[in-house]
């Protein structure tokens, strides 16, 4: 639990929404809305988050049902993708790196919405599929599902071998991300 | 036979979540917007303004 008062607390989560909302929308204006919309929302509703519990579950949570609400109502299953998503290419210092990261986020860039938020939530992220679950609304063996689903896309997209030497992210890197109820820098 | 394969797999589901936590961190590197923090400073002075009135 944070000593933060919760309101400068959801000020630490921000970049990690920024984040998801990028992940999910792949748009820079429409990432600019949603985050808006969400950090009013939560600003305004403070009162109805439970001390104690994880705040950026709580503001994902508004966030992406704000996505699928909008989503919903301008009926459209196809996003506007920009290249917010990606162009922002990893500081990384060998060429070979860079390109392999292109590579995955264009790929990744290719899965739909909801296998996207998946990995997002439990591959980058580390919440538990029961957690997953439950901030998207679905049983833990569905997000289970889209997990499993998103992976063997992305297997099949970047013809990834596990045979072949598969080059693993810096432990640097690693550090930046935090746990799911810590901010992200 | 099975038990190689999923070794595999697992060697490739941690392959893509660590590309996963490096893109996202990537993104949440990405500058804050304007329209954000003008929010947050209306925000902050509107519970101010609240404090104040009490």
């Amino acid at each position: 639990m944070s000593d933060l008062h919760p309101k400068d607390e959801l000020i630490t989560h921000l970049p990690a929404l920024r984040a998801f909302a990028l992940s999910l929308t792949r748009n820079r204006a429409s990432a600019d809305d949603m985050m808006q919309d969400t950090v009013l929302k939560a600003w305004t509703n403070m009162d109805k988050f439970t001390p104690g519990t994880n705040m950026r579950a709580w503001l994902f949570t508004i966030l992406r049902n704000n996505f699928y609400t909008s989503r919903r109502k301008l009926n459209r299953e196809v996003a506007d993708v920009d290249n917010a998503f990606s162009d922002r290419l990893s500081v990384k210092p060998d060429h070979d790196g860079r390109l392999q990261m292109m590579d995955f986020k264009h790929a990744f860039a290719q899965l739909p919405d909801e296998q996207r938020e998946a990995l997002i939530l439990v591959g980058a992220n580390g919440f538990t599929y029961e957690d997953a679950g439950e901030m998207c609304g679905v049983a833990t063996g569905t997000m289970k599902s889209r997990v499993n689903r998103g992976r063997a896309r992305l297997t099949e997209l970047l013809k990834l071998d596990a045979d072949a030497p598969l080059e693993l992210t810096d432990a640097v890197t690693l550090g930046v991300i935090g746990s799911p109820g810590v901010a992200a820098r | 036979m099975a038990r190689a394969e999923e070794q595999k797999t697992a060697r490739i589901a941690e392959y893509i979540d660590e590309n996963l936590k490096k893109v996202f961190s990537d993104l949440a590197r990405d500058d804050m917007p304007d329209q954000i923090t003008d929010l947050l400073s209306v925000l902050r002075a509107q519970d101010e303004d609240q404090r104040g009135r009490k």
